[in-house]
């Protein structure tokens, strides 16, 4: 089964509108929020192993929130939002950190940081030599290793 | 039943494979049995666009969270500090950062120096050209001559400095302590059928590059062209012996889950700190009713796991990020006792490059500083590729209550009693973790960093995994000998980390690769009467 199909509607809702919250759209950045359709998807079908503490924080945030989080008016959005990032255990660190590991992989805002839109391997980073006469100091100042007797 | 073998190795990790390759050139049967299997670099991290979200999963460093079939639970609840490592041919040096100092001849010799723990039975010059070797095969890079170091001669240059590099040189100069370019098993150069670093990022949890050695592409290929077999996805039950008490051979499961019997004239065990104690607890028997070799009641005491005090923080200029292999400075400023420090011992210090974009989001929004909302883009990209880091590698000095003993309840998947980790840091080196986040925070303010966080310890961070079958010359106070040899099993030997009697300050790798060499020799020269 896929994890589109664990969560419920109203889970999923949830879900999108908690990502919303956490990193909105923004035309400053020309960047998505992460209740944006492909991001969420993204969510949905890797949500894998962490599943199950994803479902247990959702059930948190519906417990707070009393109905669905996008219902709420913004005062009393904010407050839950602020209850559940406080005290929601590794159940909502889960959710968070699911929300980001896809949103800062999605093409839009990679290209908005400036990164480039591929795997490390196999092309890798070039990386300045530097300037090693930095060590001259290090090099000029007395000190020995310790001996053993 | 089983043709026995003259040489039976348990794990094809770091020490394992020292092992097996030096003992090859003596052409008896060696057999390795080995829990996991070997590694596909086609399916490492760094291949797909999700490299950074595979740490949190299959990838992760904990065993707990990772869950591979590999893979064995560790209780380690009461403990600060939680286990990590790999199990598969290569062990953990498939999945780890390659940072490559060794002991300091002091370190053999605390005791003495220091009045603290006790000296090791064997000294530094004993290791030296174990260390060379063993530099030669894993293949090292790095800047001979460091003034704090012991001297070494890696065969290629070391890592470029990079931008994090060169921000760290310029604030310790300015504060006038010691730095280094660290020796690193990542190759600069074409090595040995080894291509060299193309910066790949994170190395730690793999290089699909095969530029960071791990014991799989170095020591293996050459230990089994000599003949030595290795049997994969075999994860022993217990060592076995007779009524003379010595070692007969093992029970294993096969990749198949089916138990069976290995004979064997001699056993060597390389599991490492947690594994290995694990191994001989579990080995029970009339004569031996509190485990193999476990006459002193030390098995599996004595842990020690080096606990990392982490402090990072930000500048305007980019660092290297994740464009880079995740250390590339040490510094020995600290690794000497000073007792006006108000802890005795001292530790070394790992500067680190940077992180990635998930990374970065993940663990600053954790730590607060990273707001959700509307000001989210702004922060961000104040932080990304723009972290220090410093941590610094404190010395654990020995202590019986911190332990690895067996599970009641917790088993792995063929039955066997999990290890349970029962760990506490000591007052000492909380003293020194506290000294270390102050150095660290003098050098990232001088590097002109803000936002700065502390990992105190670093939770995740028990990689090094030592003392647990410690070694001396007084059975009593030891499980092996000075070469290696159990005291109460004259045909079972230990390779790895559990037989450090200290810690050091630094990463162990190098140095229990260089023990299981020098025990190697040791045995190739006692042949003939190994067993008297």
């Amino acid at each position: 089964m896929s994890a589109d199909n664990q969560l419920t509607r109203v889970q999923r809702d949830d879900l999108r509108a908690i990502a919303a919250m956490i990193v909105p759209a923004s035309d400053a950045y020309e960047v998505p929020g992460a209740d944006d359709a492909v991001i969420q998807a993204d969510i949905l079908a890797t949500l894998g192993r962490d599943t199950k503490l994803v479902v247990a924080a959702l059930d948190h945030l519906a417990r707070l929130a009393g109905q669905p989080l996008a219902g709420l008016d913004v005062v009393r959005r904010d407050a839950v939002a602020q209850e559940f990032r406080k005290h929601g255990g590794a159940a909502a660190a889960t959710l968070v950190r699911v929300v980001l590991q896809c949103y800062y992989r999605d093409d839009r805002v990679l290209r908005s940081l400036g990164l480039e839109l591929r795997a490390p391997f196999p092309n890798g980073y070039v990386l300045p030599d530097g300037d090693w006469s930095l060590l001259d100091p290090v090099k000029a100042r007395s000190g020995t290793l310790r001996r053993a007797p | 039943m089983k043709d026995p073998v003259d040489v039976l190795i348990i794990g094809a990790g770091a020490s394992g494979a020292a092992m097996a390759w030096s003992l090859a050139e003596t052409k008896m049967h060696i057999l390795c049995l080995e829990q996991g299997g070997w590694m596909n670099p086609a399916e490492y991290p760094s291949t797909g666009r999700d490299w950074e979200a595979k740490f949190y999963g299959e990838w992760a460093t904990s065993p707990n969270i990772r869950g591979r079939p590999e893979d064995y639970p560790i209780n380690d609840d009461n403990s600060p500090i939680k286990v990590v490592n790999y199990n598969a041919v290569g062990g953990s040096t498939v999945m780890y950062t390659a940072h490559w100092p060794r002991l300091h001849p002091s370190d053999f010799k605390v005791k003495t120096l220091d009045g603290v723990a006790d000296d090791w039975p064997i000294d530094y010059d004993a290791l030296t050209p174990f260390f060379e070797e063993n530099d030669r095969m894993m293949g090292t890079s790095g800047l001979s001559g460091d003034p704090l170091s012991p001297l070494t001669h890696p065969p290629m240059p070391q890592q470029p400095m990079g931008l994090t590099g060169a921000i760290f040189g310029k604030a310790m100069n300015k504060l006038g302590w010691h730095w280094w370019p660290s020796d690193t098993t990542v190759a600069t150069t074409d090595y040995e059928g080894r291509a060299r670093c193309i910066n790949l990022g994170h190395c730690t949890p793999a290089c699909a590059q095969g530029a960071k050695s791990s014991t799989d592409i170095t020591y293996w290929p050459h230990a089994v062209r000599a003949g030595v077999e290795l049997r994969t996805h075999c994860r022993v039950r217990e060592i076995t012996t007779d009524e003379s008490g010595m070692a007969t051979g093992v029970v294993y499961y096969d990749k198949d889950g089916v138990e069976q019997f290995q004979p064997a004239h001699v056993v060597i065990i390389a599991c490492n700190g947690v594994g290995t104690p694990r191994l001989l607890l579990n080995s029970k028997s009339n004569r031996f009713p509190n485990g193999l070799a476990n006459s002193s009641g030390l098995v599996g005491k004595n842990l020690m796991f080096h606990p990392y005090a982490q402090i990072y923080g930000y500048v305007k200029e980019p660092t290297d990020s994740n464009r880079a292999p995740p250390t590339c400075l040490w510094s020995k400023e600290w690794y000497d006792t000073d007792l006006s420090r108000g802890f005795v011992r001292g530790y070394g210090v790992q500067f680190v490059r940077g992180a990635g974009p998930v990374f970065e989001a993940v663990v600053s929004e954790q730590k607060g500083i990273l707001p959700w909302g509307e000001d989210h883009h702004r922060i961000f990209r104040k932080l990304n590729g723009h972290r220090l880091g410093f941590s610094a590698i404190c010395e654990d000095l020995p202590e019986e209550h911190n332990q690895v003993t067996l599970d009641p309840v917790l088993k792995d998947s063929h039955g066997i009693p999990a290890p349970k980790i029962d760990y506490t840091i000591s007052e000492n080196s909380r003293k020194m973790m506290e000294h270390a986040l102050n150095r660290g925070r003098e050098v990232l303010e001088m590097a002109g960093a803000t936002d700065i966080c502390v990992n105190s310890p670093i939770p995740w961070g028990g990689w090094h995994l030592l003392g647990t079958a410690r070694m001396g010359t007084d059975p009593s106070r030891s499980v092996v000998n000075e070469w290696g040899r159990t005291h109460d099993v004259k045909n079972l030997f230990i390779v790895d980390g559990s037989i450090f009697v200290t810690s050091g300050g630094v990463n162990p790798t190098s140095t229990i690769q260089a023990l299981a060499l020098y025990i190697a020799d040791q045995m190739k020269q006692r042949l003939a009467n190994l067993f008297d």
